[in-house]
């Protein structure tokens, strides 16, 4: 097993209260950040190639270097942890687990944007989370890691837990800033960014909790260090949470650059497909992104390894790839319905749509109307390619990415099993039989 | 001052105009539809996607196109950007498409509402939209909620463009009206059924884009064009209105009192409630004359200004009878917009 930046004391007893995670290690990234000046740390993450582990995959360094800074108007450092993606359950292990770990890298990374607050807006569902977090954050405080002048050093900064009220839209960066100043958590149209005019309208990063927590390892090691880690531009390790139908579903910490198929049947990780049946398809990094088939998820179109990296997974574009995504990975077996999954998935867009724009707030529901249709055995052959067509409406002309979101598994599951689409239209009674699966021509009841 | 060429005619507007009000300084066939940018409110926009338009270059010092579509609404011009779109059948097609998810939850019963023959919708749709749908399932409806004695809310027809919310919220002090709910469920109303009272409500049913909101003292009396529209004004009591309004007349009735708008639907001047819901005699008012209408819609059928005759027809007359014609005009000439024949 590969090495481990994030979870490596996690079972250590107590790990959660100060004490005990500072007697492994905790709080040295902040002492060390702060002997450094601000632009030095920002370098530190920059040269460590970090990329952002919401699901863009936007290099953190980069960002954190886009942020205005105008003279006398204060900045904010937001942490997204409103993890809502089906599939996706890294930030709360994290949050529950280690949440010196977030509160440590929220420190450094406020140091070094020059923010004297900071908020962690968490899904309003994880309350328990929340708790546990603002225990922690009491301590931080007592122990003189937040507050007025941090360990000496003339550096003050406050930080809060703010809870949502369980909205996936809200993990949108502008639609979570909206919602953190107490309105309607409906995204803002872009320009201006919210480096520029964020929360308040004032320049703001918003960095997801596993983006913020791997500052800690980089400033630890040294941000060139941290990039030996991983391969290329796939830099340090990442949290998977792996779930569906697998021998061990579960959150594993992988240096990136590991094979796909190792992940899945390697003991070592997820041991394979359960009840000793044959993988379907996979989900590679929570809902929104494109489904692929066993032979795509495995080998590339050209034949080589499909590797855990931001590069392999989204080689072949979406016709042949997928993305990283949230690393959310979800596996199923052969017994799963695509057309089912699609429904569900597209489900749940449907009622997560914030409705403010009208290609999302129609073509969502009118998806998933024509799917549920599908399922149950009432479409026509004219339902599948209309669905696709719904989907390429709402693509690429939504204020924010949730329409995409919406449209992309639902395109890629017709691009890549169509043929059991059809079969959903000429065989409505098998299909919707219960149990019934289609796999291949036969029918496996 | 930035320099952009939007569908090969280049224009010149100040730094940090949207891209679609430079193309409302062309004018004419150029310009995007917009059903949910509202100039005199501030914040819209960028909702409705119906002015989406292709940046074919960013601008001269970039001049990489952007990747998707942008809401022109919204979108700042740049020196030297390139801008297509009625040139773009990308821009065409994603129009129509964006018609037709206006239209999957709309009820399109026109025949029985007041906006219509004055609706941005429909005059959306006739433009850029086809004339079927794939839309198969049955249609989101919504109960009436009564919100007062002057306007009636009809949430089934409503296209969430959020301008009625801008509007309540910027005119007056106390707005108590909102989104409520999300997605495809979510719907314009006033927290448990609270009444709109503030002396400025009236001027959401001028900025409604559709038959949402309807003013009650004119339902069903009268379709729109069959009403001759008059200017005129009062001295009116209220310090934020200067009285200056629209008066639809059905013979010597007025039937209804607006704001008065200019080509592309916007409101000029708020009014007042007591000017809009409450002065309806002849008397109240100092007629101007018949107020035009710019815009190409069934509500000018009934306009007061010379019919214009296509420009094609007037090659073909005699030189001596256009010059007679142009001397003493029955008819006004050429133009290239309004009604032609």
């Amino acid at each position: 097993m590969g090495r481990k930046l994030l979870t490596e004391h996690v079972n250590v007893e107590g790990i959660e209260t100060f004490a005990v995670y500072r007697k492994h290690g905790g709080y040295r990234a902040v002492e060390k950040a702060l002997k450094m000046t601000p632009e030095e740390v920002v370098e530190e993450v920059k040269k460590s190639g970090l990329r952002g582990r919401g699901g863009a995959g936007f290099p953190t360094g980069l960002k954190w270097s886009f942020l205005a800074k105008p003279e006398g108007v204060p900045r904010y450092l937001v942490c997204n942890a409103d993890e809502s993606e089906p599939g996706t359950f890294k930030d709360r292990y994290l949050m529950s687990k280690l949440p010196h770990l977030l509160i440590e890298g929220m420190i450094a990374g406020s140091y070094a944007l020059g923010a004297r607050t900071s908020y962690i807006y968490i899904r309003g569902e994880l309350l328990y989370v929340m708790r546990i977090l603002e225990k922690a954050i009491a301590e931080a405080y007592a122990a003189g890691f937040l507050g007025e002048n941090i360990q000496g050093s003339g550096y003050s900064l406050d930080l809060h837990v703010h809870p949502g009220g369980g909205a996936y839209i809200c993990g949108e960066e502008t639609a979570l800033l909206e919602s953190l100043e107490g309105k309607r958590g409906n995204p803002r149209n872009k320009p201006p960014f919210p480096a520029v005019q964020g929360l308040y309208a004032r320049p703001t990063v918003v960095n997801n909790v596993e983006s913020l927590a791997s500052v800690v390892p980089i400033l630890n090691m040294g941000g060139d260090e941290y990039a030996k880690i991983g391969l290329g531009k796939s830099t340090g390790t990442k949290l998977f949470s792996a779930c569906g139908h697998l021998n061990k579903p579960g959150i594993y910490e992988l240096e990136l650059g590991v094979p796909v198929e190792e992940f899945i049947y390697s003991d070592e990780y997820c041991g394979g497909i359960w009840k000793g049946r044959e993988l379907k398809a996979v989900v590679a990094g929570g809902s929104s992104v494109p489904i692929l088939p066993k032979e795509l998820i495995l080998k590339t179109a050209a034949g080589e390894n499909r590797l855990m990296t931001y590069e392999s997974l989204s080689d072949g574009g979406f016709v042949t790839g997928t993305m990283l995504g949230s690393g959310g990975f979800i596996a199923m077996d052969e017994t799963t319905c695509i057309v089912k999954n699609t429904w569900n998935f597209s489900r749940f867009y449907h009622h997560e749509s914030c409705g403010q724009c009208s290609p999302c707030r129609e073509g969502t529901g009118w998806m998933e109307k024509v799917l549920h249709r599908l399922e149950h055995g009432h479409g026509s052959m004219h339902d599948i390619d209309l669905v696709v067509s719904v989907a390429k409406q709402i693509e690429g002309n939504t204020i924010c990415p949730l329409g995409e979101a919406a449209a992309w598994p639902v395109a890629a599951a017709v691009r890549h099993f169509r043929d059991e689409f059809e079969w959903h239209v000429t065989h409505p009674k098998e299909a919707t039989a219960p149990g019934a699966v289609y796999r291949g021509n036969m029918v496996l009841a | 001052m930035a320099k952009i060429t939007f569908d090969g005619i280049e224009v010149e507007v100040p730094d940090g105009t949207t891209i679609l009000n430079a193309a409302r300084k062309i004018g004419g066939g150029v310009v995007p539809p917009a059903m949910c940018y509202y100039t005199p409110l501030k914040g819209s926009g960028g909702k409705c996607r119906a002015c989406l338009v292709r940046v074919a270059a960013g601008s001269s010092k970039d001049p990489r196109p952007m990747p998707k579509l942008v809401a022109s609404c919204i979108t700042p011009v740049q020196d030297g950007m390139v801008v297509e779109n009625t040139t773009s059948q990308q821009v065409l097609d994603v129009r129509k498409g964006i018609v037709e998810m206006l239209l999957i939850n709309h009820p399109l019963d026109c025949p029985v509402c007041d906006q219509a023959g004055e609706c941005d919708l429909q005059n959306f749709a006739f433009e850029h939209g086809v004339s079927t749908t794939r839309y198969e399932e049955e249609r989101r409806t919504f109960e009436k909620i009564d919100i007062g004695p002057y306007i009636q809310l009809h949430m089934t027809r409503c296209i969430l463009c959020y301008r009625c919310v801008y509007t309540a919220d910027q005119l007056t002090e106390a707005r108590v009206h909102g989104v409520l709910g999300r997605g495809d469920a979510s719907e314009i109303g006033t927290y448990i059924e609270n009444t709109i009272s503030n002396d400025f409500s009236g001027n959401v049913i001028d900025v409604c884009p559709v038959g949402a909101l309807t003013d009650k003292t004119f339902r069903f009396k009268q379709r729109v064009w069959f009403t001759k529209p008059v200017n005129a004004h009062r001295e009116c009591g209220h310090e934020k209105c200067a009285g200056h309004v629209t008066l639809w007349y059905k013979g010597k009735d007025v039937l209804r009192v607006t704001a008065r708008k200019d080509e592309y639907g916007e409101v000029k001047e708020w009014i007042c409630n007591e000017c809009r819901f409450e002065k309806k005699e002849t008397a109240d008012w100092v007629i101007e004359g018949p107020a035009h209408i710019n815009r190409s819609s069934v509500i000018s059928a009934n306009h007061y200004e010379l019919p214009v005759i296509n420009p094609q027809v007037i090659a073909d007359l005699p030189e001596s009878t256009v010059r007679e014609l142009e001397q003493n005009p029955p008819l006004k000439l050429g133009g290239l917009s309004g009604t032609t024949f």
